[in-house]
């Protein structure tokens, strides 16, 4: 067995400096994520961000129902638990009454695009102060490998076993388009966290999200094209090369909406 | 002498395979034969001296099994001359 | 404080806030939408926050979300409104916070009609949605009670951090009766501890109603209990009329509690020893006091606006010691005087009660 906590490497060079940290916003334990799961890159992001915005003791979180169902294990901030594509509705009724604080919902693609429409198209719509962070697998995740809303034409799952038949289960849904048309968000974009270059943008717009909530300019959400290795029966590397080429046509990586007031905050 | 220095925490990683591919020096590799205490392969660093400490490593990484250093600019000139130059 | 006339959906609004409300998240739905209508004016006059869903799902998770944030928070619906909320009501239940819901119940099942009706006794004190629970449930019969009760409400779910339901009808939700509110309290200084608030030199809080391990979801469920259990010893409420000397007794509540009192005066004008019980608890359901009339009368006539839900419970605890009949309307009528005396009568008669002979 490999010699736990640290790899011998020996003793870092005296002269080097501290370029990447475990995120003061992150708990010390180990999340129950497959290996190679996007959700476990995209909890970092939001951690870092926290961080790097010094907002973790006026941040509260809302979890999803769906395998992020226990991020409130895996931030060391306040947070709650909503039922299944709820979020968007608690996140209301929080900020409202808290509106100094920093509320952020973390849904999938079933939570927000499924159960979930009504809520999430009515927040925006209304502008609330919050920040959704939409992860986009298409498939369900926790219940062993459903169809989502967001699941491709012809994409086996389990609840679509000769492949999923549009005049039967409708076209994938894209909501960051559907949002973007109404009246209260200002800043909507879809990201995708497949390699390095487009984690550190995803990075960038969830920062950029979060400065929106606050300096109170709208609703803000940032949908990320994720991977769901166990259920697309792919190695994590393998996925997320499926899902560059076969997501990213159907759900283009763009920014749909962005005020002006959002596009000139510092990032 | 590369300027960038990793840590692995050993017992976070579950072996998903993913800073591997992303290594611009190709030096992570998964232990074939190790196991951690969660039972998977860890990633392993081959040959630390040509880290080059640019943290994609760090960056795919789901499990935050990295801490990354750096020597900063003003170091670097300093550190070259330290190398022979038959290295 | 001066008496006025109101109508019982703006009185329990205007006591929700005079109670020192914080937040309210409601949906329109007759008969009781006149209270978001003044909740819509009055919360937003006393600067605090108000909002109207787009459904009653997304109403009752901004409760959960605002009461999980330590605010004095409530709702109000009919019965199709509170099946949406179903779902809602067993997240608090589970994570212990403290919510206030109003009840104004129509005829149902289904879309049913916007007439007063009784039939959500089953669902609001057997169950909050699905799991063990019963939320706390206070039945009022009067504008000036319905306002009493918002504000016993507030203090229970905070003392317990439980649900409470307060379960009117469409007939107390619509009528204009002379009561008396009460004064402004000031704004709370202080919020509670354990709530959401951005972990400000304090560790985290999290508030969830999972619990993955079988052994720590039995131990929340043990602890549920127990809190069940005290609310049972302690909160029972009614109020009973005339049981002194009585032989036969009337059981009913709410609108059905009020007409019983006007049935029971006739009935005692032509010298029928009846009395009437007055549930104000539907859960606790007020068994002790009920059981130790039974063993004295002679026959007990339950009447409620529905097919016989709190008649259960009725039979129940009464069990052998005294035959109990039924009186019921379904479907938003509203049962009269009348009628409830001649089932009264009748049951006098066949239970052999001497003071019904001159009827």
């Amino acid at each position: 067995m490999v010699e736990s906590v640290t790899e011998r490497t020996g003793e870092v060079p005296e002269d080097m400096e501290l370029v990447y940290a475990f995120p003061r916003s992150m708990a010390r334990v180990s999340t129950h994520y497959c290996p190679g799961c996007v959700h476990g890159i995209v909890h970092r992001l939001v951690g870092e961000v926290i961080d790097e915005l010094g907002i973790r003791d006026r941040t509260i979180g809302v979890a999803p129902v769906g395998c992020a169902v226990l991020a409130y294990n895996y931030f060391d901030v306040d947070f709650v638990e909503a039922a299944h594509g709820r979020a968007p509705a608690m996140a209301t009724g929080i900020k409202r009454v808290h509106p100094d604080s920093i509320v952020f919902t973390y849904q999938g693609d079933g939570d927000l695009a499924a159960i979930g429409t009504a809520e999430i198209i009515h927040a925006a719509n209304r502008g609330e102060l919050i920040t959704t962070v939409f992860i986009n697998n298409g498939i369900y995740g926790m219940t062993g490998g459903q169809m989502a809303p967001t699941t491709l034409p012809g994409m086996v799952t389990t609840s679509t076993p000769t492949g999923r038949d549009c005049r039967v289960a409708g076209h994938p849904v894209r909501m960051s388009e559907i949002l973007a048309q109404t009246e209260g968000t200002a800043y909507i974009t879809r990201q995708m966290a497949l390699d390095v270059v487009s984690i550190r943008r995803t990075k960038r717009a969830i920062k950029r999200a979060f400065l929106t909530q606050m300096h109170g300019l709208g609703f803000s959400c940032v949908e990320v094209l994720s991977t769901c290795p166990t259920n697309w029966h792919m190695d994590p590397w393998a996925a997320m090369q499926w899902a560059k080429e076969n997501m990213a046509s159907y759900f283009p990586v763009q920014t749909f909406k962005m005020t002006e007031a959002v596009e000139a905050l510092k990032v | 002498m590369g300027n960038g220095w990793v840590v692995v925490d050993v017992d976070r990683c579950k072996g998903c395979g993913l800073c591997t591919h992303v290594c611009p020096v190709g030096i992570l590799t998964l232990s074939e034969d190790a196991f951690n205490a969660r039972g998977y392969h860890p990633v392993v660093v081959t040959d630390p001296s040509q880290c080059t400490g640019c943290a994609a490593c760090a960056t795919i990484c789901p499990d935050i099994v990295f801490t990354v250093y750096r020597r900063a600019r003003r170091s670097r000139r300093s550190a070259a001359r330290a190398v022979p130059a038959s290295v | 404080m001066v008496k006025q006339l109101l109508k019982g959906n703006v009185a329990f609004a205007e006591a929700a806030i005079r109670n020192g409300l914080e937040a309210y998240f409601g949906y329109p739905i007759t008969p009781q939408s006149e209270a978001l209508e003044h909740f819509s004016r009055r919360m937003i006059e006393e600067g605090r926050v108000f909002l109207q869903a787009e459904s009653e799902v997304a109403a009752i998770n901004m409760v959960y979300g605002a009461a999980c944030a330590g605010a004095r928070v409530m709702t109000s619906t009919s019965g199709p409104g509170l099946s949406l909320m179903a779902e809602g009501l067993s997240y608090i239940a589970g994570s212990e916070v403290p919510v206030v819901v109003v009840n104004m119940m129509r005829g149902g099942p289904g879309l049913g009609n916007i007439q007063p009706s009784q039939a959500d006794y089953f669902f609001m004190t057997k169950t909050a949605g699905h799991g063990d629970f019963h939320p706390l449930v206070l039945a009022p019969s009067t504008v000036q009670e319905l306002i009493d009760m918002v504000g016993l409400a507030f203090e229970l779910a905070e003392r317990y951090r439980t649900l409470v339901i307060v379960a009117g009808d469409g007939s107390i939700g619509q009528m204009m009766e002379s009561a008396e509110l009460p004064p402004m309290r000031p704004p709370r200084s202080e919020w509670p501890s354990w709530a959401v608030s951005g972990a400000r030199d304090r560790p985290p809080n999290v508030l969830t109603s999972l619990y993955l391990g079988a052994e720590n979801l039995e131990a929340l469920n043990l602890r549920l209990q127990a809190k069940l259990q005290e609310i049972k010893r302690r909160e029972a409420r009614f109020r009973e009329f005339e049981t002194q000397d009585a032989e036969m007794l009337l059981v009913a509540y709410g609108t059905a509690g009020r007409i019983c009192l006007s049935v029971l005066r006739e009935a005692r004008k032509k010298g029928l020893r009846v009395g009437l019980f007055r549930p104000q608890t539907l859960w606790p359901f007020p068994e002790a006091r009920l059981a130790a009339l039974a063993e004295r009368v002679l026959g007990i006539l339950v009447v409620e606006m529905s097919a016989g839900q709190m008649l259960e419970d009725v039979q129940r605890v009464v069990g052998a010691r005294a035959p109990v009949g039924f009186h019921g309307r379904m479907g938003g009528v509203i049962p009269m005087v009348d009628e409830i005396l001649e089932d009264l009568y009748a049951l006098a008669h066949s239970v052999g009660c001497a003071s019904a002979a001159h009827a």
